[in-house]
């Protein structure tokens, strides 16, 4: 009489404050409505299993990134957001908002991804490649490659690319 | 007996990964009521509840808070 539970992956392939949002969220939402959800983070996503998480956002080569401010919304020239201290800023501005908007953090969203059991695969080539040890990440997580991604991609219902 | 789910000021996705939580521990016919600010949780509750099988009894707006009534007949 059960029916198997559908199936979603996403690649994670960004590690920045942003970008980390979209696969946390719907690999959450997608797990509280019963799919059975796989990550796979490579690259630069990778750094989104690290223990200790101290995401940033950067406002170059962003040209769609307006930021709220005084009523009105404020565009970064790329010159004056490749000043030091400008990364900083954005990425205080954001978390400030995120936090008034009642937005989640990303801790918060990968401990309720954790405790729904999503899978979780680091990508072991890139592990390499950017020379991180395991016990950099958090426990409970997978390392494998891209066959153990297919195998799962060749079962899902959705498969996503971030 | 309906259980009371406050989710009012958070937002997307924490309404409804709240929500699933309190379904989680209710009796099959149980009631759970949610009130939530996010204006998306009105298409999202209905979504959620197609998708998992749970009935959306009824829903309304307020003030800015919306309420959903939700019997558990899913998972």
């Amino acid at each position: 009489m059960s029916t198997p539970n559908k199936k979603m992956s996403i690649i994670v392939t960004k590690g920045t404050l942003d970008w980390a949002y979209p696969p946390f969220i719907l690999a959450t939402t997608a797990a509280s409505m019963g799919l059975d959800v796989t990550l796979f983070f490579t690259f630069y996503g990778l750094g989104l299993l690290k223990k200790n998480l101290d995401l940033k956002i950067t406002t170059l080569g962003n040209a769609a990134m307006e930021m709220p401010m005084m009523g009105m919304h404020m565009v970064m020239p790329n010159l004056v957001g490749a000043l030091p201290g400008m990364d900083a800023m954005a990425t205080t501005m954001m978390k400030n908002l995120i936090k008034k908007k009642g937005v989640a953090s990303i801790p918060e969203l990968r401990d309720l991804a954790i405790e729904a059991e999503v899978r979780m695969i680091a990508c072991q080539m890139t592990l390499d490649l950017f020379e991180y040890s395991a016990c950099d990440l958090i426990d409970g997580i997978e390392f494998a490659g891209a066959a153990t991604y297919i195998e799962v991609a060749a079962q899902s219902d959705i498969n996503l690319y971030i | 007996m309906t259980t009371v789910l406050d989710v009012k000021g958070l937002n997307c996705p924490l309404p409804i990964l709240r929500a699933k939580k309190a379904i989680k521990d209710l009796a099959q016919g149980a009631m759970l009521q949610v009130m939530a600010t996010d204006p998306g949780s009105v298409k999202d509750f209905d979504a959620f509840c197609r998708q998992t099988g749970n009935t959306l009894e009824s829903q309304s707006e307020a003030g800015g808070v919306y309420t959903f009534n939700i019997k558990k007949t899913g998972s």
